[in-house]
């Protein structure tokens, strides 16, 4: 009943929506079709992403020979590299951005926003999103948020430069680094907008989730892509505004006198600050009250997106769907409850530490689930080592080791050596770095003859994983053992510490490797173009896939599904079925014409 | 099927690819099995060491065994013809599950309710003991400000208006008579060797972070809080004194020494300062 009443309004609304907009600006522009906003995200964040490698590879140069000049680096760059030599609060700034642009900017726009924008109507059979104006106002919203953060680098003083966390009293007070006089003020107000404009997004994917499936797409038949876009946007609504209240208080504490975050008694630059009675440890943990779950936001989708491929590839269903499902519920719930392990030797109460230590390392239970039966899903299956599964299996063996890392890191006990220490930057890069930048690499080598109707080189595609994976895996899992050596992060350079020396030949090691990871990325770039332009035409369903985007056109037209909405009859798995026509078997083929497993 | 899907015969590209998977758990357990952590000099020490131990051995075997699983599954699966394990039943799934993820999570929680918060629990829970050394720490942009209470035994006031990076670095109240017998230094400290230092930490500006590696210590001096560490040196020697929280340009060498001596030298030591 309820089913049906929704068909038929939205039926109704969307029967005008069917007719495509006239007008390049209103098609391609200010457009309110969600592949059309979905595609400006993933563009958007691909600029994005090249920013922050960029910026990735001014610092493995620093840290990898930190007495070189690089005369030629300081002509490019004569504001952050003085006489070819990187300077301290440079450097500063680099760490600072490289880390908000690649999380935030990078990550969340092609993941999160991009993909989640393009796959949640297709695949859950509907013709656009809830809110399509609201959606297109996300996306302006967030470019302008963008734009905020990389003027930063052009305002007196250069960018944030307190850490992408911005503890104050650093990030606080305008006289403790360079960065924090205007970029500071710039980063919190690009944060602000990029929190408002995630809201939009999530509040649209939630709503659309709920509301706009098509008849027969019950919850239990979502595909996991749509079920982790799910989690990670109840996620993202609840946690993400405490940091826009943050962001004001800062903002409030920097330029209008009070005292949120600062207590009396302090003295910067041999001056007594007027401000009283305000604490630190409150940004910590406003902070990582989004901080901790934002990871999540951006990894789930990763292993959504790995769960759909797997049985693409390996024509045959997902072993444990309903299991991951729960998996992702659980990890949702608990994701919200265990910032502080963030905190262990912040000075709070050691029982809080016991507590956050003992509930972090039961996030091991359903996410070592989720692995096993990502591993699982192979077994009996006829594999198919295309592209986009040779990232899926990379992002199998990355979750796996990063995971592990966070056994480490989740204990407080061994926090107490490893917190920032490169343990900790080798530990993240492996999960919202490397997780999810092959999950977003799978999913453009899957989805890109469907959002551009071209196909990618495979051949190209295969050297750019393993472009990727074996630098990427050199350079972050050698920092496990510089934090173990106790080598402190956020250093600009390692040469003064006796303990560090040995660090030194590591620190070239993992330097020439970032530079091969980041040249190999020249190769996706190079074959992302090209395909673009030249790529060989695809047809409806290349990779033979069950879910509902690969029964529309590539790209799909407008309205995705013609004058009449998909019905679903089955599960997104439907592989290798004795009675079928094919070896796979979409999701809207009726009962009668297949049997239905699930 | 669609002609142009890869092709699923056992190829040399399927056993490289298996074989890769397999040797990064290979690599990565080999490559960990040496000895990284600096030499050990405190009492506590010892058990974040077991904490860590425990971790690289379960942990290792955890990642070796992982890997070379995912490894045999590619070559295994990619050798394949057809598909020869369609659907598991439900019940495979969910012991499968509860199995191994039990196995993982135990491992971990274990790790933190038997090593974990004894240690813990002696490093914050114990009260300090009545021939602790007590020191006082306090972080500033981007030195260590070292104090000791001298003969009386207690820290004379000090107030941030009487602050002076060079006459009065800490703002000591010098009409306070506990503060004329206390001793500063800047970026170093003496402490006997076995017996509990009792470290007060006080940050003037920023937030550091006290770190030293030998002795696996690490707290952070935060303004407006005086968190209180109690640790014992096991091990004469001097130890270098890192900041483990970004605190401005000088964050990097933000360098201290800590010198172990024997009770005699540490007593010579302090009155020299005086």
């Amino acid at each position: 009943m309820g089913d049906i009443a929704v068909e038929t309004e939205f039926g109704g609304r969307a029967g005008a929506h069917v007719e495509e907009p006239a007008g390049f600006v209103r098609r391609y522009i200010f457009s309110t079709d969600h592949k059309v906003i979905g595609i400006q995200y993933i563009l958007t964040g691909l600029f994005m992403a090249v920013v922050g490698s960029l910026l990735a590879v001014l610092i493995r140069l620093q840290l990898g020979w930190p007495i070189h000049r690089w005369p030629l680096l300081g002509r490019l760059l004569p504001g952050g590299i003085v006489d070819g030599v990187i300077t301290p609060e440079f450097y500063l700034a680099l760490v600072t951005m490289h880390g908000t642009i690649m999380v935030f900017f990078f990550i969340s726009y092609v993941l999160v926003s991009g993909f989640g924008n393009y796959l949640i109507p297709l695949q859950v059979g509907a013709r656009d999103m809830a809110y399509p104006f609201l959606n297109m106002l996300s996306y302006w919203v967030a470019l302008l948020s963008a734009l905020v953060m990389l003027a930063s680098f052009f305002v007196t003083g250069g960018a944030a430069a307190a850490g992408w966390t911005s503890y104050p009293p650093l990030s606080a007070v305008s006289s403790a680094v360079p960065g924090s006089a205007w970029g500071q003020t710039f980063w919190l107000l690009a944060m602000a907008l990029f929190i408002a404009s995630m809201t939009m997004g999530g509040l649209n994917y939630v709503a659309t989730i709920f509301s706009l499936r098509a008849r027969g797409m019950t919850m239990m038949r979502m595909p996991l892509t749509v079920w982790s876009y799910f989690i990670a946007a109840i996620m993202a609504l609840l946690a993400f505004p405490p940091l826009t209240a943050a962001a004001v208080m800062l903002l409030f504490d920097r330029h209008f006198g009070t005292s949120f975050f600062l207590p009396s008694g302090m003295v910067v630059a041999g001056q007594l600050l007027p401000h009283q009675g305000g604490s630190p440890l409150l940004w910590q943990h406003l902070f990582w009250f989004l901080g901790h779950p934002e990871v999540y936001v951006l990894i789930l989708p990763a292993l959504g997106i790995a769960c759909d491929l797997l049985p693409v590839f390996t024509r045959k269903p997902l072993f444990g769907y309903r299991i991951q499902v729960y998996c992702l519920m659980a990890v949702g719930v608990l994701g919200m409850v265990v910032w502080g392990h963030h905190m262990f030797v912040s000075g709070m109460s050691p029982f809080s530490g016991e507590y956050f230590s003992v509930a972090t390392l039961l996030i091991t239970l359903p996410m070592a689930i989720f692995g096993v039966n990502m591993m699982a899903s192979l077994w009996g299956g006829k594999l198919q080592l295309s592209t986009p599964m040779l990232f899926t299996l990379g992002v199998i063996a990355f979750f796996g080791t990063g995971g592990f890392g966070g056994l480490f890191l989740g204990n407080a006990t061994a926090d107490m050596q490893l917190h920032d220490t490169y343990f900790v930057v080798g530990h993240f890069h492996f999960m919202i770095g490397g997780v999810t930048l092959l999950g977003t690499f799978a999913a453009i080598y899957f989805w890109f003859p469907k959002m551009f109707g071209r196909s990618m080189s495979e051949f190209l595609g295969k050297v750019h994983f393993w472009l990727t994976f074996i630098p990427f895996f050199t350079v972050f899992f050698m920092q496990h053992f510089l934090g173990l050596q106790g080598m402190p992060r956020r250093y600009y350079a390692f040469t003064t510490y006796e303990f560090l020396e040995q660090t030194q030949g590591q620190n070239v090691i993992i330097s020439v490797a970032a530079l091969i990871l980041m040249a190999g990325q020249l190769v996706f770039l190079a074959n992302f173009g090209w395909s673009l332009v030249r790529g060989r035409r695809a047809e409806t369903n290349p990779w033979g896939a069950a879910t509902l985007e690969w029964t529309v056109g590539s790209p799909p037209p407008h309205g995705n599904f013609g004058h009449v909405l998909p019905v679903v009859h089955r599960w997104p798995y439907e592989y290798s079925l004795e009675r079928a026509a094919a070896d796979y078997t979409p999701q809207t083929v009726s009962p009668q014409e297949a049997p239905v497993t699930a | 099927m669609s002609p142009r899907l890869p092709s699923s015969k056992p190829t040399v590209e399927a056993l490289l690819i298996g074989f890769l998977f397999l040797a990064t758990g290979l690599f990565g357990v080999a490559y960990g099995a040496r000895t990284w952590l600096p030499p050990l000099a405190s009492r506590h020490g010892a058990g974040i060491d077991a904490m860590l131990t425990y971790l690289l051995v379960t942990v290792g075997v955890l990642f070796l065994v992982g890997h070379i699983t995912l490894g045999f599954l590619i070559w295994r699966a990619a050798g394949q013809q057809r598909v020869t394990h369609r659907l598991a039943t439900r019940k495979a799934e969910w012991i499968l599950s509860a199995a191994l993820g039990l196995l993982v999570v135990s491992i971990g929680e274990a790790g933190v309710l038997a090593i974990g918060i004894p240690v813990w629990n002696e490093y914050f829970g114990a009260s300090p003991p009545g021939d602790a050394v007590l020191i006082e720490v306090t972080g500033a942009q981007f030195v260590w400000n070292v104090r000791y209470p001298g003969e009386d035994g207690a820290f004379g006031r000090t107030a941030p208006r009487l602050i002076d990076d060079t006459s009065n670095p800490i703002g000591i109240d010098r009409t306070d008579p506990a503060a004329a017998d206390d001793v500063t230094l800047q970026n170093e400290i003496a402490v006997p060797v076995n017996r509990p230092v009792r470290l007060r930490l006080r940050s003037k500006d920023m937030i550091h972070s006290f770190f030293l590696p030998h002795l696996r210590v690490k707290q952070d001096a935060i303004p407006g809080m005086t968190p209180e560490i109690v640790f014992v040196p096991t091990r004469e020697g001097t130890f270098e004194i890192a900041c483990a929280e970004l605190c401005g340009l000088g964050h990097y060498r933000m360098q201290g020494l800590l010198h172990v001596l024997s009770e005699n030298d540490f007593r010579l030591w302090l009155q020299q300062q005086r």
